[in-house]
């Protein structure tokens, strides 16, 4: 088993790298996952398994993350620090690494009051900055969140985290940005973006500042199914910016899902040809996986590199 | 201060529906402040209990007293006479000051009248709103003066998260973002660079997570 | 059996619905012996627990008779007595003695009319509502007591 991770090769290569998301079902049967990973084992680099995403319950991200890996594909284990405490977190994190899972994405999470147990206690006993922060010590340094030596086989992940160009206050977005970098974050996702115009003035920020050069940023993009669906995300999800202009282009399309699919092929064509610093894409296609390799193979990102 | 609020009157008359005589015990401390148990709430629920268990024809002999505070033996000592013959005390106070009457009257059925919310103060006369998260060790020198802690949704050091909107938590459009206000006021102080700091890891050995905790004062402290 | 003569309570503001009393009595309205008026420095002073008292103590019926919005000698009097009100109608809901037995009242002081028809509608209202099961002498006391100013 080959200790670095393929997405790290990819992008430490400088290549245009694509991830998806896979996220895990809500039941014990891991047929829809492996179906998921076996049709996008080609298109992608690698593949998220959220953490049970907008705190809905849901099979583990590192049992998912298993079965993934079983497929041919590398996963990217998300961890919140909505569910864990600093225990709890080490102890899956070895095991992760252990059933030879490399790249971890450290988030805070949703909070319960969104998901299926809105009287649940949240933990956030750590926060994603020093989950990072204490991830990177992990494997630079050998040590435990508590300073205590690993001594063998302390876990190398490569380390990612998220950015959300569409929160606020949204100066202070970089800034964390780079404090998520300077803490130890290898590569980032950001949130969904549909409002291109503020991704643009985000990047500009970060590319003065020089943080692409220290780290990967991916940009999130989302293919929508329908002008509801966009209007929904516009007022119901938050930390998120949809345009009205998206939701008008959505509601006047003969064929909303072919309009859904073209609008993000030309997010991602245009990203990649015009917003320096960014160094891949990271398709969200909530329960909408099947349609990843066409966006992947239109978008001209086809075939992917082998590497590893 | 302490903030409370009264329970339902109904769950309160379930938990003394069986008592022909009983003792309700305000308290001039937090809860007067917060108008939930002082002297005035006490005399208040007392009469609505009388008049609902006459209506009930199940009469309640009901007797008020509101100590100076129900956190303090001393102030509670001067119950010893008063509880000699009921058959419930229903506490006005916070939680401390139920456990309290509970310990001193170990023959009693003591209940709670209030459910204890929160640490914090009022904005306008009857609001209040959570300041303090009771964490051990207190780190508003590092954040303008406004607690993550507890007026962050998860708590967060290194703030804000993603969901951190027009100012707004996502949890709700009413609950300011603390981190927000945090950078807001970092920020007015030209102090922004203490936020890049990595705050690290809590000691959440000094909340209540090290169990419960113990202050003590050995100069103060009267020798036997 | 006689019919039932309701005891009633009004706490009177003196700058408005105590003078509107004066006013009836000079203007020789006849208006209805039930209530017994309690004057009042002003409408804002009543008290959650005065109102539930004068239940305890038999009353079948009670209201707090204030200026109208705006007209208030201390700004806001009337308006901290409105939501009290509204609060202790909600207790006597709880306890099963009922909301409707309490009400406020605008009667300004030049409204004699209006203080009569308040005092005749209140009586009425409480004698379809029949006697506080705490009054112990629900039955013809309207004739001995009431029906003037205090």
């Amino acid at each position: 088993m080959s200790n670095l991770s393929k997405l790290q090769q990819v992008l430490d290569s400088g290549q245009f790298a694509v991830t998806a998301e896979i996220g895990p079902p809500k039941h014990s049967s891991p047929e829809g996952i492996r179906h998921h990973a076996e049709m996008m084992r080609d298109y992608v680099d690698a593949t998220n398994i959220t953490d049970n995403q907008t705190a809905i319950v849901r099979m583990s991200s590192i049992a998912a993350g298993a079965h993934v890996l079983g497929c041919g594909i590398e996963p990217i284990v998300q961890m919140t620090c909505r569910d864990r405490n600093r225990i709890a977190m080490q102890s899956d994190l070895l095991g992760a690494y252990s059933l030879g899972m490399r790249n971890v994405l450290c988030l805070s999470g949703d909070h319960q009051k969104f998901g299926n147990h809105p009287m649940a206690k949240n933990v956030y006993d750590i926060d994603s900055m020093q989950l990072i922060d204490n991830l990177r010590r992990m494997r630079d340094e050998k040590m435990f969140f508590s300073g205590d030596a690993i001594k063998e086989s302390e876990p190398q992940f490569f380390i990612g985290a998220v950015a959300n160009p569409f929160a606020d206050p949204f100066e202070f977005r970089v800034d964390r940005l780079e404090k998520k970098v300077n803490a130890g974050a290898q590569f980032i996702q950001t949130q969904c973006i549909f409002d291109m115009e503020r991704f643009e003035r985000f990047m500009e920020m970060v590319r003065e500042r020089g943080i692409d050069q220290r780290v990967h940023i991916l940009a999130g993009v989302t293919p929508m199914k329908s002008w509801k669906a966009a209007s929904y995300m516009q007022n119901n999800v938050s930390g998120m910016i949809v345009p009205n202009e998206l939701v008008e282009r959505l509601k006047n399309a003969e064929d909303p899902k072919r309009e859904g699919l073209d609008i993000c092929i030309e997010q991602i064509k245009y990203i990649k040809e015009n917003v320096k610093g960014v160094h891949g894409v990271h398709i969200m296609a909530i329960a909408w996986e099947e349609v990843v390799p066409e966006i992947v193979e239109k978008s001209g990102l086809y075939p992917r590199p082998k590497v590893g | 201060m302490i903030v409370a609020q009264q329970k339902p009157i109904n769950d309160i008359a379930q938990m003394i529906n069986d008592c022909k005589k009983v003792l309700f015990v305000g308290c001039a401390g937090c809860v007067t402040v917060c108008l939930a148990g002082g002297e005035k709430e006490t005399e208040v629920m007392a009469s609505a209990m009388r008049i609902k268990r006459t209506l009930e024809n199940n009469p309640l002999e009901a007797i008020t007293y509101t100590c100076t505070r129900q956190c303090d033996p001393e102030y509670i000592a001067s119950l010893d006479n008063v509880v000699k013959d009921v058959d419930a005390i229903v506490s006005l106070a916070c939680g401390v000051g139920v456990q309290y009457l509970a310990e001193r009257f170990k023959d009693k059925w003591v209940v709670p009248a209030l459910d204890t919310k929160f640490i914090g103060g009022s904005t306008v006369h009857g609001v209040w709103e959570e300041k303090c998260g009771l964490c051990g060790e207190c780190i508003l020198h590092r954040t303008g003066g406004i607690c993550p802690i507890i007026r962050c949704s998860k708590s967060i050091l290194n703030g804000p998260c993603g969901g951190s909107q027009y100012g707004k938590c996502e949890v709700n459009k009413d609950i300011d973002c603390a981190w927000q206000l945090i950078y807001d006021r970092m920020k007015a102080l030209g102090k922004l660079d203490k936020l890049m700091e990595i705050q690290p890891p809590k000691d959440w050995s000094k909340s209540r997570d090290g169990g419960p905790r113990k202050a003590i004062r050995e100069d103060v402290m009267i020798d036997e | 059996m006689p019919e039932f003569e309701p005891k009633i309570v009004a706490f009177c503001c003196r700058y408005c619905a105590y003078t509107a009393a004066d006013l009836a009595g000079s203007m020789r309205l006849q208006y209805s012996p039930n209530i017994r008026v309690v004057e009042m420095p002003c409408s804002g002073t009543i008290e959650h627990g005065v109102i539930l008292n004068a239940f305890e103590k038999g009353a079948d019926g009670v209201y707090i008779a204030g200026c109208n919005l705006g007209d208030c000698h201390f700004l806001k009097g009337n308006v901290r007595a409105i939501k009290r009100v509204a609060a202790v109608k909600k207790v006597l809901d709880e306890i099963g003695l009922g909301g409707d037995r309490l009400e406020f009242f605008h009667v300004p002081a030049s409204e004699g009319t209006k203080f009569a028809k308040v005092a005749n509608d209140m009586t009425e209202r409480i004698r379809q509502l029949g006697p506080s099961p705490l009054n112990k002498s629900a039955a013809g006391n309207a004739k001995k007591e009431g029906g003037q100013t205090a």
